[in-house]
């Protein structure tokens, strides 16, 4: 992975941690939020923060969907703008996380929360700024209509594109000459988006959104805060990040198996991917490599079989026997869960192009290991296994394979570089259709 | 050097390795023996290595490549080689390529690493382009120009290599993002055409250093280049630049193109199919769309992933039958020597060992003693004594022998500082010399006169009793044939009326605990004859020790042979050097606490007898 979406939380938490660095003492950010989990004693939370019960308040769901106003999904009035209370704001998180709703097509319950001070404000005190991480350099999004309906004014946004090799006064003059005719005051602005984007670059961003930008005097109210950061830079950076989670999206929470091998993958120097898309599917992938794993699953759906493709992985970069052994037992796991309803053989495909530097023995060695386990389980839900692999010592590895299923009763067929790298999705759905 | 501005790699490439990476390096070198090429790699970089060369082969050959400090310094050294093959990690991969770019010598850098931040990556990419220079990668394998230079371990092994034919050029250029597919692609192209002049990946990441067009504007010119496959991914715009550069006419010649990635339509966005920089943002970005563009554009796009092999070999055909590309002839290919220890593992060769080790194995998990591995020696309690009877004697001491090596340890352990060895010691720590060499200079003195007693008296009474020698004979024999003095009888003070506390101390335990004491017996007996003579001619203590190892031996089986070859071979007195070096670093630990000065022995306690030779 690359870029990883935060919390709205975790966005201002940063941004508040780093306000002196950044923007001291020219602007001031009173950084007051809360994250409510499903752990969170809502009763005593105001021990903690008192000016829960002081100010009135805005709650909204922290879990990387947006346009949650007009989903209906942000309490800041009950008769009439910022005059909602703890109690109120505590009864509607709790109403809330109990129902069932529907963002994007995704079923799901709302689990985090945010909970601020309801800031009053004038619609033209509220403006947009956005950046993003661009190969041409990074964009910085200006204007002075913020709020809900930034997208249907796109047309105010100016756009300006820092290159990758900017002066500092580079920056500066691009930003100064950019900024929107509309805005007040826009020296003001532009030294705020100036330390802003200083901000964003060092913080290792790809994308950061504060919609609306409330600005009175010298005082700045993020009221909304979209980002994203390159979580490769955590060695640079991740200190300044503090505690750091990257949340799946809404509706997308990783199943245990998936979490189990994402973990893994975080620990080792190997990549290990595993992504389930339908634990009852009948055709299984084992695939070595990122490009490989992407072509043998194009070839399933091109066939006409991606209904019932189960899963998308690859294990790569010279896995261990143990690793690749774990990895292989989580897939074989699944898949011998459940009988294909109407009685036909599940399909392992164990596939993967021609590698360079790993070396296949061992990694098949590590499978081997797991479908001893498995054979059982195996047989049982009918299994046909179909393996085509490369690179170095793969004749070893592919005989051993070929031996170790034969002998623990696995229906097996094994192909080295001279078959064509899918040939062997054609030929399994062909014998099982 | 003078080649064109298209190629980046050539028969005389010279590269600069940054990273010790043995196996990478070796790869490379043996590309280059297989192609018939010289060298490749003229220098290693190394921040932390202390050597000045590394070894490494070229076919069977030995050759040494320098290794150097920093890229600058290897540049300067060595300003022939215009590669950078960059092997560093993903946290020092941009400084390194930060530095190289600021070289004039160095035109190209090839970076392996996978998880550069973006921002960095890109800055990389801006930096190489302003420079005029090439950066291939990150998170790629790097790349192969067919016949003249491999970066790193890019087309797999050397049998992969001849079968996919990129140990000579052919007529394809060939870039792609994956490494593993890049192989794959090289796998069909030999298989359905006649191979490749050059192949790039340039990468999974979402910012590569270099990208699709900008190496098929470089086989658009290169005139040995005949067609192109360039493989995308889902993900990125980086394909829509191809498609435009054929359609402005700036690619003219055949290019096969193909996004992967097909599968992600039936997922709305939200699965991560592939590399970093491979999800579909926007409708733009997806495989079908990418795929529609480059079709439009010119661009011969198969069906799927399944169709390239036919495609390929159409497209092949057709410019062959054009009279645009002729029959190569192949090479011929010299054989690899394989690696010595592949080939032990693999059973093909043999050679005989120089040394022999019969007391420990440190090749598994754990190292063992004697079969016995070290955490099992601790779990269960094994003595010092129990070390000893399995290290020198390969052994599992009964208790009663453990003990006895306990005590005999115990009592050697030291002598006070006036004997010659702790003197000795003493006297070479005043000196500032270390702990070894203070210990050595003590030990060096153990032998016939000092600590010597043991072997003496294990041997001589052992011949005694074996050649049944009664006592008094034992006691003329030593007087008028050996012509010296019993070896362990006689002390200068304990005498039979003053008994030495030590030596009852081991009679007793021995005459308790041994199975028999023969020898002691009969030493014993000795001791009735030269006592009777002078009081103090006592079984000492170092008798005492000497006979009862004998007796020990004996008694666990050992042959009088054994024995013998164990004394001859020092083993007794190695009791007494174990023993008395605890008590040596006692005596050299207290120097350096009093930090006593030099020692300088005084005049007058010495006798100065000085004279000159008459003549002189």
């Amino acid at each position: 992975m690359a870029q990883r979406g935060i919390r709205e939380y975790d966005g201002k938490r940063i941004l508040a941690q780093h306000w002196k660095e950044y923007f001291a003492p020219e602007f001031e950010y009173d950084f007051k939020s809360v994250l409510v989990t499903p752990e969170t004693d809502l009763d005593s939370l105001p021990e903690k923060y008192p000016w829960l019960k002081e100010l009135p308040l805005v709650a909204k769901p922290d879990m990387l969907f947006g346009k949650r106003g007009k989903l209906g999904l942000i309490l800041f009035k009950k008769e009439k703008p910022c005059d909602v209370d703890y109690e109120t704001a505590k009864k509607w998180i709790r109403e809330k996380m109990e129902e069932e709703v529907e963002i994007k097509g995704k079923k799901g319950k709302l689990t985090h929360f945010l909970i601020e001070p309801c800031v009053p404000h004038a619609p033209e005190d509220e403006y947009y700024v956005a950046m993003t991480l661009g190969y041409d350099g990074d964009h910085i999004y200006m204007s002075a209509f913020g709020g809900i309906d930034v997208e249907e004014n796109w047309d105010k946004v100016k756009e300006v594109v820092i290159p990758p090799l900017a002066t500092e006064e580079e920056i500066d003059r691009l930003i100064e000459e950019n900024v929107p005719q509309e805005i007040k005051d826009k020296e003001k602005y532009a030294d705020f988006v100036k330390r802003l984007y200083r901000f964003f670059r060092d913080m290792h961003f790809a994308y950061l959104e504060i919609n609306p930008l409330v600005m009175v005097e010298n005082k700045v109210y993020p009221l909304d805060f979209v980002g994203r950061v390159d979580d490769t830079a955590q060695f640079l950076v991740g200190r300044k990040w503090g505690e750091l989670e990257f949340p799946a999206g809404f509706g997308g929470e990783l199943s245990p198996e998936e979490k189990y091998i994402k973990e893994m993958d975080e620990k080792s120097g190997a990549s290990l991917k595993l992504t389930i898309l339908n634990p009852e599917g009948r055709i299984w992938t084992l695939v070595a490599g990122g490009g490989a794993s992407v072509v043998y699953a194009d070839t399933v759906a091109d066939l006409g079989y991606v209904k019932e493709l189960a899963n998308y992985g690859e294990y790569s970069g010279n896995p261990s026997r143990a690793e690749t052994r774990e990895y292989v037992k989580t897939v074989l796991d699944l898949m011998t869960r459940h009988k294909d309803p109407q009685g036909r053989p599940k399909i392992l495909i164990i596939g993967g192009a021609i590698a360079n530097f790993t070396d296949v023995a061992k990694t098949f060695d590590g499978i081997i290991d797991a479908l001893k386990e498995y054979a059982d389980k195996l047989k049982e839900v009918g299994v046909k296994i179909y393996v085509r692999r490369g690179g170095p010592n793969y004749e070893v590895g592919l005989a051993k394979i070929k031996k170790a299923a034969e002998e623990l009763g696995l229906p097996i067929e094994v192909y080295g570089p001279e078959t064509h790298i899918t040939a062997i999705v054609e030929k399994a759905l062909k014998e099982n259709p | 050097m003078a080649r064109p501005d298209y190629i980046l790699f050539d028969r005389d490439t010279k590269a600069i390795f940054w990273n010790l990476n043995r196996n990478a390096i070796q790869r490379m070198l043996d590309y280059d023996y297989l192609v018939g090429r010289s060298p490749s790699i003229v220098a290693i970089v190394a921040p932390t290595q202390s050597r000045k060369f590394e070894k490494f082969f070229y076919g069977t050959q030995e050759i040494m490549i320098p290794i150097y400090r920093s890229t600058t310094e290897a540049a300067q050294a060595h300003p022939e080689a215009d590669v950078l093959v960059n092997f560093a990690s993903f946290r020092t991969a941009y400084d390194v390529t930060v530095e190289a770019l600021n070289i004039p010598t160095i035109r190209t850098i090839a970076i392996t690493a996978e998880g550069i931040p973006e921002r960095l990556a890109r800055d990389m990419a801006a930096r190489a382009k302003k420079e005029g220079k090439w950066i291939i990668g990150p998170a790629t394998v790097g790349g192969i120009a067919a016949g003249a230079f491999r970066i790193g371990n890019a087309g797999g092994t050397l049998q992969n290599i001849v079968k996919s034919k990129l140990h000579r050029p052919g007529s394809c250029g060939l870039v792609t993002r994956s490494g593993g597919l890049f192989n794959e692609l090289s796998n069909i192209i030999a298989r359905n055409a006649d191979g490749i002049v050059e192949g790039i990946a340039i990468g999974g990441d979402r910012f590569p250093g270099s990208d699709f067009l900008d190496h098929l504007l470089r086989f658009q010119k290169n005139p040995q280049v005949k067609y192109m496959i360039m493989l995308g991914e889902v993900g990125g715009e980086l394909e829509y630049k191809v498609a435009e550069a054929i359609k402005r006419g700036d690619i003219t010649k055949p290019v096969i193109a193909w996004c992967i990635g097909t599968i992600a339509k039936h997922f709305g966005g939200e699965v991560q199919f592939g590399h970093a920089g491979a999800k579909a943002g926007a409708d733009r970005e997806t495989a079908d769309a990418k795929n529609r563009a480059l079709k439009e554009a010119g661009a011969i796009v198969p069906d799927s992933f399944n169709d390239f092999p036919e495609v390929i070999r159409s497209v092949y055909e057709e410019l062959k039958a054009k009279g645009e590309i002729g029959e190569i002839e192949e090479p011929e290919v010299p054989p690899i020597p394989e690696d010595y220890d592949k080939a032990r593992k693999a059973g093909k060769v043999r050679r005989p060992t120089h040394f022999i080790c019969t007391i420990s194995d440190d090749r598994g998990e754990e190292a063992t003693y004697c079969g016995v591995p070290i955490s099992e020696v601790v779990e269960k309690g094994y003595s010092i004594a129990d070390v000893i009877g399995l290290l020198w004697f390969k052994r599992k001491f009964p208790q009663w022998a453990s003990k006895f090596i306990d005590m005999v340890i115990k009592i050697v352990a030291d002598h006070g500082p006036a004997v010659s060895g702790a003197h000795n010691a003493k006297v070479t720590a005043r000196a500032g010399k270390d702990l070894i060499s203070s210990l050595v200079s003590g030990l060096l003195t153990i032998g016939p006169r000092f600590g010597g007693a043991i072997d003496g008296a294990a041997k001589y009474f052992k011949m005694a009793k074996e050649k049944g020698m009664d006592p008094y004979e034992f006691v003329d024999y030593m007087k008028k044939v050996e012509k010296k003095p019993i070896p362990g009888i006689g002390h200068r003070i304990k005498s039979t009326k003053n008994p030495d506390k030590r030596v009852e101390l081991l009679k007793n335990f021995a005459k308790e605990n041994f199975p028999s004491t023969e020898l002691l017996n009969y030493a014993l007996e000795v001791e009735k004859v030269t006592t009777a003579k002078k009081e103090n001619l006592i079984l000492n203590v170092d008798g005492t020790i000497g006979v009862l190892l004998v007796d020990m031996f004996r008694n666990l089986g050992f042959s009088e042979s054994e024995i013998d070859e164990l004394i001859e071979a020092g083993a007794f007195n190695a009791f007494f050097v174990l023993g008395r070096s605890i008590g040596f670093i006692g005596h050299i630990l207290d120097e350096k606490r009093l930090a006593m000065p030099l020692y300088r022995h005084p005049w007058d306690d010495i006798l100065y007898d000085v004279k000159r030779p008459e003549g002189v």
